[in-house]
């Protein structure tokens, strides 16, 4: 008879846990290591970047990229219309474009669950009043209602960034309500009551904790749409003003340059693509790890 | 003065009576039991005790004193600062009672912080402690747990020494062994008589187990349709039952009906909100239904130290005859 090893097998700590699952889908590794690239590269954009974002070089208009004809190794991915790097513009566009995406999410997120906590707690008349806003909200093509309330505020980048928070908002109540609605009734909130835990106790540290996974899902795909539709209002001149190198705005004002010199409007478009790509990527990582009915 | 009593309790839904009069006393010390089918009101009646009952539930009583205290006059966080410390109630499910998110360790924790205070590091001590206390091996490891990594036992053991962790002077277990296989329910009810002997604690004990009450309660508490319909002392209620419903419960008990083909089961439902029976509320189940059954309602009468809600108590037929 083989002796049983008798040492207790350490419990799997939640990260680890959370570690192994996420390991599984290389798409979401490549997306997180590139995430991690992006926020270096925003964080040392003083650092790394070749020159001044606004710093106009008159005799270097439209310079090409290094690596095409009559590039040169000053200028890595060339300049734009009135002469600035568009590297070091893409930089430093990379830190404004990731904050802006992080103040939306965390903004439409906190706002999100306190008011989905509380429709989803309370019930009843508030319940009502606040998913019918949100339905309201919902209803209207979101980038329109985002142009609709910058027009009203006037074109600025926190306006903006607002604008967006507050259309993304009801996604995070709804989100938050529907969980909120499953584990409110569950034994372990009774059983909280029962030993004296007021409502506010009750909503943001019993129940919340367990409805957290789907908002941390949706936060980062959200992500990347935030900056997506930061990009858009830039685009369309609703955004981020002149000169602040933005991408969305970079975009906008090399329109006329799309015939005539490629690289003006490609690099900004590529920045994009690739870090809404990447945090995609990663969001369904995340849900592959968090969520248990995808485990297997 | 007895610890709790309960005095003319009611808990409606609208029109529907979920629990209708009820009135018992719980004394320091004391086991009383309560039995009845699924949906006889039984929980709903801890649930409002424990003032759980949200809108558009309503309560109301004589009386619903604990040491005295009137509960349901009292202001809702007065109210909350007594149930949480003196009155715990263990579920049934313990797999859903533990919240996932936090360790058994932090639970205990969070329950002693509340109620007693202290530091991290006394606290860390009083929870391990209790771990032992409710037999859980190696418990400096298994504070550490999450709920997910324990089994059913470990968990209800768990959520009874979260209950004991503030010493109540009451518990109430709201049918604890239902979710548990049967040699784990042994323990588990084992545990909670010696814990409810050694603190001295008064212990409701709500079960569909018509054996463990007879063994464990001192005092039962048969209740039908949201009615009491008969109370008294376990040991002569089980000897001598007297209302029809108790004797029908008893006699579905497997042991009762050894040597037959079929099990002795008691035909029917309990009433609903919409199909309540005019009269005695048992009468469309009851074998010794009479005419006077089905048109009067009868009440609950006491004597000598036990009640029956019944026009012909089977004990009073015993001794006529």
């Amino acid at each position: 008879m083989t002796q049983s090893n008798p040492t207790v097998q350490k419990p799997v700590t939640p990260l680890a846990e959370f570690w192994f699952y996420f390991r599984q889908n290389r798409g979401a590794v490549i997306g997180l290591a590139y995430v991690a690239f992006i926020v270096m590269m925003a964080l040392l954009a003083s650092l790394l970047a070749p020159h001044s974002p606004t710093e106009q070089f008159r005799d270097f208009i439209l310079a090409p990229p290094a690596f095409s004809d009559g590039g040169s190794t000053q200028f890595l991915l060339g300049t734009d219309g009135v002469g600035r790097d568009i590297l070091s513009r893409l930089m430093h566009g990379a830190r404004l474009s990731l904050l802006i995406g992080l103040v939306i999410v965390l903004v439409s997120l906190v706002m999100g669950i306190c008011l989905g906590l509380m429709a989803g707690y309370f019930g009843g008349v508030i319940d009502t009043a606040i998913m019918r806003i949100s339905d309201i909200l919902q209803s209207l093509p979101p980038l329109l209602l985002a142009i609709a309330i910058v027009a009203v505020l006037g074109p600025s980048i926190l306006n903006a960034g607002l604008a967006l928070s507050l259309v993304y908002l009801p996604h995070y109540t709804r989100l938050t309500r529907a969980s909120v609605l499953a584990e409110r009734n569950r034994d372990y909130v009774v059983a909280s009551r029962v030993a004296g835990a007021h409502a506010w106790r009750l909503m943001f540290i019993t129940i919340l904790p367990n409805c957290l996974a789907p908002l941390i899902v949706q936060a980062t795909l959200s992500f990347s749409n935030a900056i997506l539709d930061m990009a858009a209002l830039g685009f369309l001149g609703l955004g981020a003003q002149p000169p602040l190198p933005e991408w969305g705005t970079m975009l906008a004002t090399a329109r006329e340059y799309i015939q005539s010199a490629w690289w003006v409007v490609t690099f900004p478009g590529l920045a994009i693509l690739s870090t809404v790509l990447a945090f995609n990527l990663m969001g369904d990582g995340l849900r592959d790890a968090l969520d248990p009915k995808l485990k297997q | 003065m007895s610890l709790l009593s309960i005095q003319d309790l009611s808990v409606t839904f609208g029109p529907f009576r979920a629990v209708d009069r009820l009135s018992y006393e719980v004394n320091a010390g004391e086991v009383v039991g309560i039995v009845g089918e699924s949906g006889s009101g039984k929980s709903v009646s801890s649930l409002a005790l424990m003032g759980l009952i949200d809108y558009p539930g309503k309560v109301t009583a004589n009386e619903l004193n604990f040491e005295g205290m009137k509960l349901l006059e009292m202001k809702d966080k007065a109210r909350r600062k007594i149930t949480g410390d003196e009155i715990a109630m263990i579920f049934q499910d313990p797999m859903t009672a533990l919240n996932p998110c936090f360790t058994v360790g932090d639970q205990i924790m969070e329950a002693i912080a509340v109620h007693q205070g202290g530091s991290r590091k006394e606290r860390k001590l009083k929870a391990v402690d209790l771990l032992r206390q409710v037999g859980i091996p190696a418990p400096e490891e298994r504070i550490k747990s999450f709920p997910h990594q324990l089994s059913g036992g470990m968990s209800q053991r768990v959520m009874i020494a979260m209950a004991i962790a503030c010493d109540p002077k009451l518990l109430i277990a709201d049918e604890p062994t239902t979710a548990l296989d049967v040699t784990i329910q042994a323990q588990i009810i084992d545990l909670l008589l010696d814990l409810q002997r050694q603190k001295n604690m008064g212990l409701i004990l709500i079960t569909h187990d018509l054996a463990l009450v007879a063994e464990a309660a001192d005092r039962v508490v048969v209740m039908y349709a949201g009615q009491v319909v008969e109370t008294g002392p376990a040991a002569e209620i089980f000897a001598r039952p007297s209302h029809p419903y108790t004797e029908a419960l008893m006699k579905s008990l497997p042991e009762s009906s050894q040597g037959k083909a079929r099990l002795d089961a008691l035909p029917g439902v309990v009433p609903g909100a919409n199909d309540r029976p005019s009269g005695c509320l048992l009468n469309p189940r009851c074998p010794y239904a009479t005419d006077k059954c089905r048109t009067e309602e009868p009440e609950l009468i006491e004597t000598d130290g036990r009640s029956v809600r019944c026009f012909t108590p089977l004990t009073q037929q015993e001794d006529a005859a």
